[in-house]
This record gives C-alpha cells, structure tokens and sequence, in this order.
C-alpha cells in the first residue's frame, strides 16, 4: 500500500462527521471530496473519480442506496463503504444489496476505519460484527421457496462460521487462525457471502425486511 | 391554458395552491426581476385565466369549488345549480365538463385566478336568475326533460340551497365547532335565524319532491308504504345530505389533525426525556470517558427506539434481545467500556432465557471490570432448539484454572447457574484476550 494515496469521497450530512473522518486520516489516502446530499454527492463523484466512497446510509434525499444506484451504472470501478450510526438492519441490507462492498459503525475505531477503506479499495468485503449478525439472520433457516439458483440463497457451513467468528469480535486474522486456514480464504468467504447477498432472490430476504420494518 | 397536462395527482397536498403556491415554495411575485424565471411567464398567461379548480372543495373536479371561490358564492349553491341544469336535457353535465376544460388545473400552483372572498346574498340571487333564464332558455330551444321533473328538482334545489350554504363565517366556525363535538343532531347546533332557515328549507324540499309526486299519476296508483317510505328517505338526503357530507369530510380531517399532533408530542417527549436529558448530562460531564458511555448510552436508547418492534403494542413482552441489549447498556454505562451487541434470532424471555442473560452479564461485568480492554463483543444467537451467548474481549485474560479465590463468583455466578438451568458454559483465556460461551437449551413451548 505504498502506492499512490487511495482517493476518497466523503457522502454523509454531518459535517461534524466529515471533518472528523478528514482529521482521522493519514497520508495513505487524499480525500478527494464531500458532499451532504445525494444530488450533490452524485456530481461530485462523477466529477472527483474517487476510488472509494465513505457513504452514510442515511441521508436526506434518498439514502446511500440512491448515490450508489446512480453513480455505479457509469463507474463500475467506484468502491463503496457504507457507514452509519443509527443502523435499521433493512437499510444496510438495501445499501450491500445495491452495490456497497461493506458496513462499518460510525464508532469504530479509526484505525480499523482505515483497515476497511484499504480493503473494500482492493476489492474485498468488509464486514463489521453488526453486518455480520444482520446477514446471519436474513439467511437464517433452510431456503424454502424453490428459486432460480439454491446456490445464491444458502450460506455454506463455512461461510456461516466465518461470519459468527465476525458476529463475535474477530478480526479477519484471528479467524482465520481459529479456524487454520489463510486470510485470503477468510476473505474469499466474505466476498462469497456479500455476492450471495447482492444477488440471491431468496424469499426470506425480502420477507425479513418486511418482517422488520413493523416497527 | 393547461389544457394537455394530465388530470391525476389533483390530491397532491404540495399542489393544494392554499397549502404552497409553488412546489419551490417560493411566490411568484417575490421574482420580480427575474424576468427570465417561467414562473414569471405563468404569472403573466394566468391574467386570462377564468378560474381555478379548487383541489381542496371538491367532489368531481372541483369545477363547482373555483367557481364558487371566483364568483363568490357558496360552493353548494353552484353544485346545485349543477344538478338542476341537468335537467335540462342533461345540460349541466355538458357545462361541467367544459368548466372542466376552460378551468385551470389546481397542480399550476400558481396559477391563481381573482376570487371574491366575501359571499353575498346578491351574487346567490344572480346565479339563481342566471341559472332560471338558461333553463327557460333550454326549454324554449327543446333540450327538456319535462317540466314536472324540472320544476321539482327545481324547487328542491332551493330549498337545499336556503337550508345548506354556510353564508357566512360564523356558520363555518359552527361546523367547526361542532365536528369538534360530535355526536350531536343538527337540530341542536342551529337556533333562531336559522331554525327559521332549516323550516323553510324542509318545506321547499318537500314541496319539490310533493310536486314530483304530485305531477305523476303512474306513482299515484302505487300509494304503497315503501314508495311512501322511500320518498320520506329522499326528502331527507336532500335535506341532510349536504350536511352529512360535511361533517363526515371535516371529521376525518380532523381526526388526521388529532392523530399528528398526539404524534408529535409523544415525539416531543420522547426527545425530552432521553436526548435532551443525555446533551445536558454531557455538558456536565467531565472525562472524555464519561461523554463517550453517556452518548454511546444514548445512542443505544435512541436506536431501540426507533427500530426495534413496538414490544408494548405487540405484547410480545421482553424478548432475549431485548433482555441482552438493556443488560449490555448497563454494564456499558458501570464500566465505562463498549460493548458491542450482536443478537441473530429472538425468543421470548422465561425462567432459562433469563438465566442465560444473567450469565452474559456476569460475564460482561467480569470483562469489563478485569480485562482492561478497550472493548467487549458480546454475540448472542437463538435458534428454535437453543440459545446461545459469546461475551469475548481482548484484555488480559487469566488462567480459570488458577482464579483466586476471591474471583470465585465467575465460576459460580456463570457456570453454575446456567448448568443449575440445564446449561453449559466454558471460557477460554489467553493472555491474548477471553471469550465465555454460555448456551442454553430453549423450554420447549
């Protein structure tokens, strides 16, 4: 990673926020710049040519889900990373399953912050605890429904526990030494998992998202 | 003039031109100087608008409400007169729909005819007039339906008229007043003038629908109790109807009123007693420490809040989740070290669920008052057959083997008590950090 800085864009309607993100930063990456808005945030994308999106899940205008609905039709190359702080499990679904590659916490640690930019920047996944325990529940039970491709809509053994190793505070090195293999294989797993959850028509996505929203 | 622009949407509220002028918000008239803006080119074409159809007193297409609002009349007068054209040959219908045509779409936010506020006794007589010459007119030139039903329909008209239009605003208030009080009958909320109004209203009613009769040989040899019965039905819709319509529709506005603001102020209060509550404490705080547990206390409030089912209106009571989530905030807020929850699956609490939770919170306290580390995951997963709780964090650890003896309730408040249940619990520790598993078989229901 001593290459040239990864470019970021900043997309969330805290200023607070944004300016903390800036500060918390090192020189490995060039915050190449922010929007508050999801009309804004779309102009200045496609003008900045970011390599990574920071995207808030919840935005007024729209959401996350808009911005990148809009922005990776033209520019499939463009990663995001969803963030959020008050997290409403069908809205982070929404946002993987329109096209970010990961879901952090606003209060994770800015270290770890930078970890996930790096990794969603190489094309890996990227999954907070949260997010794990979110997809663990949308694909709990067995597929019931008859669909298209069972491939997409079942987690294998493997990938289940790699995501409860995550769901319990390990980080990709530790399980992948829990569980002896490599952290490539562990984030092949992931990547396995988000395509699943990005593409699978499963019944039980929608129906749970359902489920949930009775609030 | 509009004339191509789709008719849906009318209902919009964003279109209703006494709600927002413009979707922008902003009144054309503000724009002088823009003398490029379209708003201001509409401004100029709507001299030679004839009316707006009103989008808020309307029963088709509000053609009868932006005449009423243009002409100054009440809207029931013009709805009658309406009807009462019909009879000519179904004349009124035509009308309406080339009022239909030649009004303006209520969507034109802007668009915003000339209307006289005040009603008057003297613009009612004028359409009255107006409309009699047309229908004398009409039935010169053959478009009749017959007299008897005409002149019926006619003097029903009129008598609806007298009993049903609000001529001025303090019969407005009493609408108001009284969808406010319901149930009332409309005997009770008119007095003096306008019993006197409601009296001879009846009678021309009666005396339209007596002529109709009347007029009528075939009804006469039916003389049967039902067609008495369903003459007495119509006099009555004619004479209450209106009325009817008006309370049903302020009612429900009403109701939509009452409902948002017993809305807002549960929101209100809601805000006042947590996040208001928590800002104050924050100022007061003074470890960065303490702000962090009280805003991330907070935060864990404001989110079960907002996202977690409705368990009081549900009934459902307190869930293992819910359990889990309450203890972990506790002993967040005791020890001052996040605590990350994780809950996949849900079940309801009982004797077992609550001793499984007792035991994570054992061990979240124990994490959290020994281990040093920045942080505690705690990951629960419930499953039809059982449950399960992982509290891991990455502190110092300890050997379970060499506990001493004062640490003693680690292994009694955890390990017993959820054996004591029909559990299991083990903990594993390395200088590396520890992680306690308690599982627990779930009561079969």
């Amino acid at each position: 990673m001593s290459d040239p800085a990864i470019k970021v864009f900043l997309v969330d309607d805290h200023r607070l926020f944004r300016s903390g993100v800036r500060s918390e930063l090192d020189d490995r990456f060039e915050i190449v710049g922010e929007a508050g808005d999801v009309a804004s945030a779309v102009a200045g994308i496609k003008e900045s040519q970011p390599d990574v999106v920071l995207l808030d899940v919840h935005m007024p205008g729209g959401g996350g889900r808009e911005v990148i609905r809009d922005v990776s039709t033209s520019h499939p190359a463009i990663r995001f990373l969803a963030l959020s702080v008050s997290d409403a499990a069908e809205d982070v679904i929404a946002v993987i399953r329109a096209g970010a590659r990961g879901y952090v916490t606003k209060s994770i640690a800015p270290a770890e912050m930078a970890n996930a930019i790096v990794r969603v920047h190489e094309g890996d996944a990227v999954f907070s605890p949260r997010l794990a325990g979110f997809v663990l529940d949308a694909f709990a039970g067995n597929a019931t429904e008859v669909s298209d491709d069972p491939e997409l809509d079942q987690l294998t053994a493997r990938e289940r526990e790699v995501l409860r190793y995550i769901a319990r505070g390990y980080a990709y090195k530790q399980v992948a030494k829990q569980l002896s293999i490599s952290v490539k294989t562990v984030e092949t797993h992931v990547s396995a998992v988000l395509r699943k959850l990005q593409l699978s028509s499963r019944h039980e996505l929608t129906r749970w998202a359902t489920d949930r929203r009775l609030v | 003039m509009p004339l191509g622009h789709g008719r849906d949407h009318r209902g919009s509220p964003w279109k209703n031109p006494e709600i927002a002028l413009h979707p922008s918000g902003f009144r054309p008239i503000a724009a002088p100087g823009r003398l490029c803006d379209h708003r201001h080119v509409e401004v100029t074409r709507n001299k030679r608008t004839l009316f707006v159809r009103s989008s808020t007193d309307r029963v088709i297409a509000g053609v009868a409400g932006g005449i009423a609002a243009r002409i100054g009349v009440d809207p029931t007068v013009v709805r009658l007169a309406f009807v009462v054209l019909c009879f000519a040959a179904g004349f009124g219908v035509v009308l309406y729909l080339f009022g239909w045509l030649v009004g303006s779409d209520p969507r034109d936010g802007d668009a915003e005819a000339a209307s006289v506020r005040d009603t008057s006794l003297r613009q009612v007589v004028c359409l009255a007039m107006v409309v009699t010459g047309a229908m004398l007119l009409l039935r010169d030139a053959g478009l009749w339906f017959g007299d008897a039903p005409a002149i019926s329909a006619g003097l029903a008209a009129f008598g609806s008229a007298i009993l049903w239009t609000r001529a001025d605003d303090s019969g407005r208030a009493r609408f108001a007043r009284l969808t406010s009080r319901l149930p009332r009958t409309p005997t009770e909320v008119v007095s003096g003038r306008s019993k006197l109004r409601l009296a001879l209203g009846a009678l021309l009613v009666l005396a339209g629908v007596a002529t109709l009769v009347g007029t009528h040989t075939s009804f006469k040899s039916l003389g049967s109790v039902a067609f008495a019965v369903a003459v007495t039905v119509i006099g009555l819709g004619l004479a209450l109807g209106p009325w009817i319509y008006q309370l049903f529709r302020q009612l429900g506005v009403e109701r939509r009123e009452r409902i948002r603001s017993e809305e807002r102020a549960e929101v209100a209060a809601h805000l006042h007693d947590s996040v208001l509550q928590t800002l104050a404490m924050i100022q007061r705080a003074s470890t960065t420490d303490e702000m962090t547990s009280l805003a991330r206390g907070q935060e864990r409030e404001l989110r079960s809040w907002l996202y977690s089912p409705a368990r009081d209106a549900s009934g459902i009571g307190e869930t293992v989740r819910s359990a889990l989530e309450e203890t972990a905030a506790q002993m967040e807020q005791l020890h001052r070290v996040p605590v990350e929850t994780v809950v996949v699956g849900d079940a309801p609490m009982d004797d077992r669920m609550r001793a499984l939770v007792d035991a994570a919170g054992e061990a979240i306290q124990n994490a959290g008052k020994h281990s040093g580390a920045r942080a505690i995951a705690v990951y629960a997963e419930v499953t039809p057959g059982s449950a399960g709780v992982f509290v891991r964090d990455e502190g110092a650890g300890f050997d379970p083997a060499n506990v001493p003896a004062e640490r003693r309730g680690i292994a009694e408040s955890i390990v017993a008590r959820v054996e004591r249940n029909g559990g299991s619990a083990s903990i594993e520790s390395s200088p590396a950090g520890t992680e306690v598993h308690v599982s627990m078989p779930r009561r079969p229901s």
